[in-house]
């Protein structure tokens, strides 16, 4: 055989399975942490020492204290339960309800369809937070509240998604044999229709998790959410930002929580998305 | 052409409608209207007082009837009285608009000039060093809360740095700068995804190919075909931000006393002035509608496909 | 009788898995060459790699491919860009896909044109419409003003080989140009190539599966199956005798109308 030139072909390693279980690992630790968050706390959190008041991060402190003395890591800790769960909370009521309307949309059809998408286009037609603003304005603030005007104005989104994937399964040919075959209307949607369909919605609950939880925390950072004494990351920036100026860990320290917490799950749900996404695995 | 713009502007009204309906029935919610304001710190009035004050000003006709009139003064203009100030809603509001206005149009430029470019510039060289480190700007510009940005932004180039005025001194350049760039970071971190997402899309077509089978350049391929097919895409995009633009603006404007209808809103809210929270939400909404419909319409004025009609080969 | 190219021991890998394996033929000037073989036999793998259409995934793991005295998976991109066009023409399967749908069809030819040598719009012009009518188009105005979509399928693959013999290459390679045609219009394609052919001596390298287009056109045939060689002659030799049990078996799938 003659001198025959050889060449290497450059290959990228998959990374998703790797990042899937780093991340996916923060962010559960990180949902323990929130729910065993009263454990986790090096101090008490609402405990106050005014002789310690407003110290800058050190050995003991390390996240400083508060105008009252408190230790700020253990305050972001307690934080962590408001914070994230209740993110958590909304996303679920959103994606359960956002696809009840769309499966119903997609599989009944007729006018039905019709005046819920219009509603729901209605919904769209306020732009992000606006509509939150005021529908959390009028019901008074609180918690509660906030993640009632969030979820009423992020549901549409999942409804469309669960509409157009619902209308998609009902054309393929499986679906016309499987209803050919007499089986209930229930019985179809929950055992055919809705397993094929979780695969996109699940995804964009996850890359979800991170804005919902920066919008729960503007609001609170408004005052129109979390209310004192609940410790709640978005409120106790707000809380302290006359103190930013002294003492800046005190309004920065949630705010780093945020953005980490934030950070972890959207990390997360880029790699599921990755990994759904047949193009990106080999 | 003209069919299709008038198709959309009908189908604009039951959305409309449904939005004026909404922010009405949700300011009825909280239970409140003028008469409670009026009366509710007071102490003891009798309640022949109320229901008589009521009467006067139509608060006791039935629901549909209410929304109705005020629909018809929202029409004319009159978008009744502050509660809090006493003064005309609308007027007021009309009032506070351009200095929103005037943040929003700087800060979709500066999240233009910033994202059009490196979204490209990722998009070309993907998957390698500068496409990541692209990346992970923005994946950080995402995570990072608004407000965080705002209170950060301010601690460097306010507080720390003292370049720049901690709150606006009216509505000047330099008050400006702060808030555009928060605005600015959050909105070109989504948006430079998209714009590579859109370019990277493009590129994988199936012309680029075939134009580099023909001998053209890379980059004449990217200026002359690839981002004028992309531009449509982009510019659609864009309308989208503004969406989020218009949401975030509240927050911003109120960390920087920006004078505008965000700050307004925000105001309102904490002092439960339901007349002029009614006012900022219908109006947004309807600007937002309006900024979506004209998208869509220059959409298909553009696209050529749509405007000669495609025809099956 | 020199030879215009050279496929020597090519390995082509896609993703890390070998899809083409140890191929070599020889191309004549004016020479018509046949590859046939089944979908995913990697025919249009093979010829992709010539000009560099592999894209990143792909990669020509051994072998060499000779033109003119270069080895074209060793050539610097910018260079290998020189040849594109004026020395090797492509074909795609799709021709339509292959314009970019928002710019006419005589933009994109002024563009080729012009990135390979300096030339005003006038002369491109004339250059194009002369081209246009020796391949039997009648209408070279309407087509260069004319946006690729506005074109019939039909229409869309001649202009792609117009596009392709713009510059006058050497060399064409054509990916399956019929594949996707009624029958009537798959004629008229075989014959604009045949004329180019018989115009301006381009050697062919034609990837098919439909054996008829490789009987009409090739005077030589390579016959692929899994990204292997299994038989290469003079085409009425492999078709009337073959040697290949594959071969066999494809010649043997052809329906054959009875007159």
């Amino acid at each position: 055989m003659s001198e025959v030139t050889v060449r290497k072909q450059k290959l990228r390693k998959s990374t998703v399975k790797m990042r899937l279980i780093i991340f996916g690992t923060l962010a559960v630790l990180l949902v323990v942490c929130s729910f065993f968050s009263a454990y986790l706390t090096p101090y008490d959190p609402y405990l106050q020492n005014l002789d310690i008041a407003k110290q800058a991060p050190s050995a003991q402190h390390l996240l400083g204290t508060d105008r009252y003395g408190r230790d700020m890591l253990s305050r972001v800790i307690a934080g962590s339960r408001a914070s994230i769960f209740s993110t958590l909370l909304l996303v679920a009521i959103i994606t359960a309800l956002g696809t009840a309307v769309g499966v119903t949309c997609g599989w009944v059809g007729g006018w039905v369809d019709t005046v819920l998408m219009r509603i729901s286009d209605v919904f769209l037609a306020f732009p992000g937070l606006v509509f939150a603003l005021a529908v959390a304005g009028s019901l008074g603030g609180g918690l509660q509240n906030a993640i009632i005007a969030l979820a009423a104005i992020s549901w549409p989104k999942y409804a469309r998604i669960a509409r157009s994937q619902t209308l998609a399964q009902k054309e393929t040919q499986w679906m016309k044999a499987v209803r050919l075959s007499g089986s209930g209307t229930g019985k179809i949607i929950l055992k055919h229709i809705l397993p094929n369909i979780l695969g996109p919605i699940l995804v964009t609950s996850m890359l979800d998790i991170g804005t919902m939880m920066m919008e729960l925390a503007a609001l609170s950072f408004l005052g129109l959410g979390a209310k004192p004494p609940i410790p709640e990351w978005g409120s106790m920036m707000s809380d302290t930002r006359s103190l930013m100026t002294t003492s800046p860990w005190i309004t920065f320290s949630p705010g780093i929580a945020i953005f980490l917490s934030v950070m972890i799950f959207n990390l997360l749900g880029d790699t599921i998305r990755d990994y759904a996404d047949p193009k990106s695995r080999r | 052409m003209k069919k299709y713009i008038g198709k959309r502007l009908l189908q604009l009204i039951p959305v409309l409608l449904g939005i004026t309906f909404l922010s009405f029935a949700m300011m009825r919610l909280a239970g409140s209207d003028t008469v409670t304001e009026m009366y509710g710190d007071k102490g003891a009035v009798s309640q022949q007082i109320i229901d008589a004050k009521r009467a006067e000003l139509g608060l006791d006709r039935p629901f549909l009837v209410q929304y109705g009139s005020w629909l018809k003064g929202l029409l004319t203009g009159d978008m009744g009285v502050s509660y809090v100030s006493g003064k005309n809603v609308f007027q007021t509001f009309v009032s506070k608009l351009p200095a929103t206005l005037l943040l929003t149009a700087l800060s979709i430029v500066a999240t233009v000039v910033i994202s059009i470019p490196l979204g490209i510039l990722a998009a070309v060289k993907h998957d390698r060093f500068t496409d990541y480190f692209l990346r992970v700007f923005s994946f950080v510009g995402n995570s990072l809360p608004n407000f965080f940005v705002a209170l950060l932004l301010m601690q460097l180039f306010s507080i720390k740095w003292k370049l720049l005025p901690v709150i606006s001194k009216g509505t000047t350049v330099q008050s400006a700068i702060l808030p555009t760039l928060t605005l600015a970071i959050a909105m070109s971190a989504k948006y430079m995804r998209q714009v590579r997402a859109t370019v990277l899309e493009e590129l994988n077509k199936d012309y680029v190919l075939g134009a580099k089978a023909r001998g053209v350049r890379g980059s004449v391929t990217l200026w002359k075909s690839v981002l004028k097919s992309a531009m449509l895409t982009i510019v659609t995009l864009l309308a989208l931000s503004i969406g989020s633009l218009l949401g975030g603006t509240a927050i911003i404007e109120s960390i920087f006393m920006w004078d505008g209808v965000g700050k307004l809103a925000v105001d309102s809210i904490t002092m439960r002035d339901y007349p002029m929270i009614q006012a900022y939400v219908v109006w947004m909404a309807i600007i937002y509608v309006m900024v979506n419909l004209i998208t869509d319409i220059l959409y298909h004025v553009l696209d050529p496909r749509i405007r000669l009609g495609v025809q099956e080969g | 009788m020199e030879e215009l190219l050279r496929y020597e021991h090519v390995d082509i890998s896609y993703l890390g898995v070998p899809t083409v394996r140890d191929v070599s033929f020889t191309l004549a000037p004016g020479e018509i060459l046949g590859i046939v073989g089944e979908s995913g036999s990697g025919k249009s793998t093979l010829i992709k790699a010539a000009m560099g259409l592999l894209g990143a995934e792909g990669c020509v793991t051994r072998g060499d491919i000779w033109y003119k005295g270069k080895n074209l998976p060793d050539l610097p991109q910018k260079e290998l860009r020189k040849l594109c066009g004026p020395e090797l023409g492509y074909i795609f399967q799709s021709a339509g896909s292959s314009f970019c749908p928002i710019r006419t069809v005589g933009a994109q030819l002024y563009e080729t044109m012009r990135e390979h040598e300096r030339i005003s719009k006038a002369d491109f012009e004339a250059r194009a419409m002369e081209m246009l009518q020796k391949l039997g188009f009648e209408n070279g105005k309407r087509i260069l003003e004319s946006y690729p979509f506005e074109l019939s399928g039909g229409m869309q693959q001649r202009i792609g080989i117009a596009a392709a013999m713009l510059l006058k290459p050497s060399v064409l390679f054509a990916d399956e140009p019929t594949s996707a045609l009624d029958v009537t219009i798959q004629k008229q394609v075989v014959e604009e190539m045949l004329l180019v052919r018989k115009t301006f001596g381009t050697a062919v390298v034609l990837v098919a599966h439909n054996l008829g287009v490789i009987g009409a056109m090739a005077d030589r045939v390579l016959v692929l199956k899994d990204g292997e060689a299994v038989e290469y002659g003079k085409t009425q030799e492999v078709l009337t005798n073959p040697q290949a049990d594959y071969t066999k078996a494809l010649l043997a799938a052809v329906p054959k109308l009875r007159r």
